[in-house]
């Protein structure tokens, strides 16, 4: 009884672990369940325009990283015979165009495409800025001290100051004489910055890009960063005092960094333009999981051509469950094990009807020959070698004479398997000779029936699918298999035989 | 359509074993595989039957080398009746009767004619491996051909009619005859359209026949009511049956023996994977008897082989 708790133990680790590997591929992956889900994709480009003046010309931009809810995926860049480096710090990922002598009107180009991905996180956490004190000459000091007393009044920690701020500071119904003086000598956006910092709570300027299809020109939009603590912070919208991450809104910087250095240029400006795309959610996570590091152990890193071999490989399994299946709990009988199995890849390349067409043309004229064979007294060997050689020239004057006549489907019989087939068409004629064309008949029928099976299940779109991304199914299904490999209860076609004996004496 | 399935908890009920249940639970619990060839191939069985003395049919010659086939008609024309069978051949494939001789020609029991070449193609056939498991290479048994007692004329069509016995543990637990017809072409092999008989193992009388799985009462070609069948000497067939065990070693056995008009009962062969249509000869469920029996060896009864056929025809007896 041990030796079934570590067959059970087996059974379950293989299950559970396939499970797992193939839940956290769709997790950290969220590569989809189902083919064919779209993700959005949002393709964002941004255009620096300056003017050269004849100088060395150095363009520095602040670009953007993963962050919550987009995952950066791929980046290009464009620009007329600049050096390009990208600066990668922590915190301050940027694009850096040199050129020794410019002049006239340059452009230079950067495009990125982020997915809308819920699960995506930060990967970098800003680090709070100090709080500089800011002195204003009189009267702003006094009315900014005023209006700093007034709010932390009405407040309780970093983030409802904020909300009171803003509030008071957007507020037109009634109208303050503080703020008017306050916004008179100041810009909003500055003004709440230094009247947090004197209030001594961590803030700064960021840079958001308002995301919305088919927009072009557009400009960033400031929004203010506030610090609870070391590693907590909110985003509020200057204009409206709304707290938390605007919706559709890609945070571009994010560091206190400058969004646009440029030397050796005038008049610079950077616009976005932008493109909500659909895309199949698997094409969409590709480059995703091809930067994944070699713990994720999939296909994918694999070359193209390997991968379409693996497609066809990976879907084995599943043909031998459904032998295993037939065999164990309907109780089929077929010609060989797994030749149906191999019928059934050869049917992947054929496509079913020329498949079948084939096959039976080929194993039918094998057949008429073998018989012819079989009363020339041949050795086993010579005899199957002879039938090997046979099935060979039927398939080629089938294959020419089916192009002849204009039918390029039928080119496709060459993907049999020739050997198995050759086999297939030896055990048909003995079993011909012994047990008569009945049992040809339900032996035949039986492999061509299991194998059509394993072909609709290996054709699926779901199974080629789930298969193909998920390597854990493989772990399942050799579970599943081993579980039937202990399953010691009647088959579906033992019900109808033995029914007379358990209907006597009833 | 479905009328003709009936309920798994039924069959189980009813202690009916299924293909599954048979193979885990019966040939890999009780076979040990590397006693397997000792009943694959029918020469060896020859001779650890020989070495147990238990009778079986006289070995004519064998056939190893395709050299061989050249010389094999002289031995044969010694011989008026005989059987070509090969030695690790599967469910009765490749087995050639010849009944008698006349002027260089061979017959078959029904009658038709195999030539010289004929005979020599057959054994190349086996020797190639054709008729062996796999494919693999094998050798041509000869045998005296079986003068099968006259008590069973009229209950086969052509061929020699065999009991099969199942041997769980040593215990004879089931039996039944298989009786050929016209539509198994003279072949013992029930999926071929034997009549299978089930015989009761107290007394060696005919309980029930199916053909084709369906209960049939008479013979479809001689027309012999089959519950008129009764196997003589059934006490010897019994116990030369349970000597199988310790001759093989194998749990879970079925042996097929014949009737010699003057030899008595001859193991014919051992099969480690006999079939479960003697359950439908039979009309019952296996199950219990091999449970009873199972029960026996938990409880640490050992039996000697007479004391085993006597707690056998006990137990299991149904007239």
């Amino acid at each position: 009884m041990a030796s079934r708790k570590f067959f059970y133990l087996i059974v379950s680790l293989c299950m559970l672990i396939g499970g797992l590997m193939t839940y956290h591929r769709h997790i950290t992956f969220e590569v989809p369940w189902l083919p064919g889900e779209k993700r959005q994709i949002w393709s964002i480009e941004g255009k620096v325009e300056l003017d050269a003046v004849g100088e060395p010309v150095s363009v520095s931009l602040a670009l953007p990283s993963t962050q919550q809810g987009f995952t950066r995926l791929t980046e290009t860049t464009a620009s007329l015979a600049y050096g390009l480096s990208f600066v990668d710090e922590p915190g301050d990922y940027r694009a850096i165009w040199t050129k020794r002598e410019a002049s006239g009107h340059q452009e230079m180009y950067y495009k990125v495409d982020f997915l809308v991905d819920p699960k995506a996180v930060d990967i970098y956490q800003p680090e709070a800025p100090q709080t500089l004190y800011t002195e204003y000459p009189e009267p702003y000091q006094t009315a900014a001290k005023h209006l700093i007393e007034q709010t932390r009044q009405l407040s309780a920690d970093a983030y409802s100051f904020t909300r009171e701020l803003l509030k008071a500071l957007t507020d037109t119904s009634s109208s303050n004489q503080n703020i008017d003086l306050l916004l008179g000598y100041k810009p909003l956006n500055q003004l709440t910055v230094d009247l947090l910092n004197n209030a001594e709570v961590p803030a700064r300027i960021v840079r958001g890009l308002r995301l919305e299809d088919g927009r072009r020109r557009q400009t960033l939009t400031e929004y203010i960063q506030v610090f609870q603590d070391e590693y907590e912070w909110q985003i509020f919208n200057l204009a409206t005092g709304q707290q938390g991450r605007p919706a559709n809104t890609l945070l571009w910087e994010s560091n206190g960094n400058s969004l646009l250095e440029v030397q050796g240029g005038q008049h610079s400006r950077v616009s976005f333009s932008m493109l909500l795309q659909d895309r199949s959610a698997r094409s969409a996570v590709a480059p995703k999981i091809q930067s994944a590091d070699l713990l994720n152990f999939s296909i994918d890193s694999l070359p193209l051509e390997e991968q379409a071999l693996f497609k066809g490989i990976l879907l084995i399994p599943i043909g031998v469950l459904i032998v295993v299946l037939l065999r164990v709990l309907v109780g089929l009988k077929t010609s060989g094990t797994f030749m149906p199995v191999l019928i059934a890849v050869a049917f992947m390349q054929t496509s079913l009807v020329t498949g079948l067409v084939g096959f039976l043309l080929v194993v039918g004229t094998g057949l008429i020959i073998r018989g012819y064979l079989s009363h020339l007294n041949l050795l086993l060997v010579s005899r199957i070698s002879a039938v090997i050689i046979t099935v060979i020239g039927i398939i080629s004057i089938f294959s020419v004479l089916s192009f002849s006549i204009g039918l390029t489907e039928g080119l496709k019989i060459t993907f049999f398997p020739m050997i198995i087939l050759s086999w297939t068409i030896e055990r048909m004629s003995v079993l011909w000779e012994e047990e008569g064309p009945k049992e040809v008949l339900l032996q035949g029928g039986g492999s061509l029936a299991v194998a059509v099976l394993a072909y609709l299940a290996m054709n699926n779109e779901y199974v080629r699918h789930l298969t193909f991304n998920f390597l854990g199914i493989q772990l399942i299904i050799l579970g599943i298999i081993l579980l039937l490999g202990n399953y010691t209860g009647y088959r579906l076609l033992e019900l109808r035989r033995f029914s007379p004996l358990a209907n006597k004496d009833d | 359509m479905f009328s003709s399935f009936s309920s798994p908890f039924k069959l189980a009920r009813k202690g009916i074993m299924g293909m599954n249940q048979r193979n885990i639970g019966y040939i890999a619990r009780y076979n040990p595989r590397k006693l397997f060839p000792l009943v694959d191939n029918k020469l060896k069985t020859k001779i650890i039957a020989e070495r147990d003395q238990v009778t079986v049919p006289q070995l004519i010659g064998t056939v190893r080398t395709q050299h061989d086939v050249n010389s094999v008609v002289d031995i044969l024309r010694e011989h008026p009746g005989f059987v070509i069978k090969p030695a690790k051949g599967s469910g009765g494939k490749g087995i050639l009767v010849i009944s008698k001789q006349e002027d260089g020609n061979f017959f078959k029991p029904s009658g038709s004619v195999a030539s010289e070449e004929d005979v020599k193609r057959h054994c190349s056939n086996i020797l190639a491996g054709l008729f062996s498991l796999g494919g693999s290479a094998d050798v041509a048994v000869i045998e005296a051909l079986i003068e099968f007692d006259p008590c069973f004329e009229g209950f086969s069509f052509e061929g020699v009619p065999d009991v099969r016995v199942i041997v769980f543990q040593g215990y004879p637990v089931m039996a039944m005859m298989r009786l050929s017809t016209a539509a198994s072409d003279g072949k013992a092999n029930l999926h071929q359209g034997a009549v299978g008989v089930g015989i009761d193992i107290g007394t060696g009388k005919a309980l029930h026949a199916v053909q084709f799985d369906r209960p049939v009462s008479e013979h479809p070609d001689t027309g012999r009511v089959l519950s008129e069948l009764a196997v003589p000497h059934w006490e010897r067939l019994l116990e030369l049956s349970a000597s199988c065990y310790e001759m093989s070693g194998l749990g879970y056995l079925g042996t097929d023996m014949v009737l010699d008009q003057s030899n008595g009962p001859m193991l014919l062969e051992l099969n480690a994977r006999p079939g479960l249509a003697i359950q439908i000869a039979n009309g019952e469920g296996i199950l219990p008897r091999l449970r009873m029996v199972e029960k026996l060896k938990r409880d640490g009864i050992e039996h000697s082989p007479q004391e085993r056929v006597e707690f056998s025809k006990q137990q299991f007896s149904r007239l």
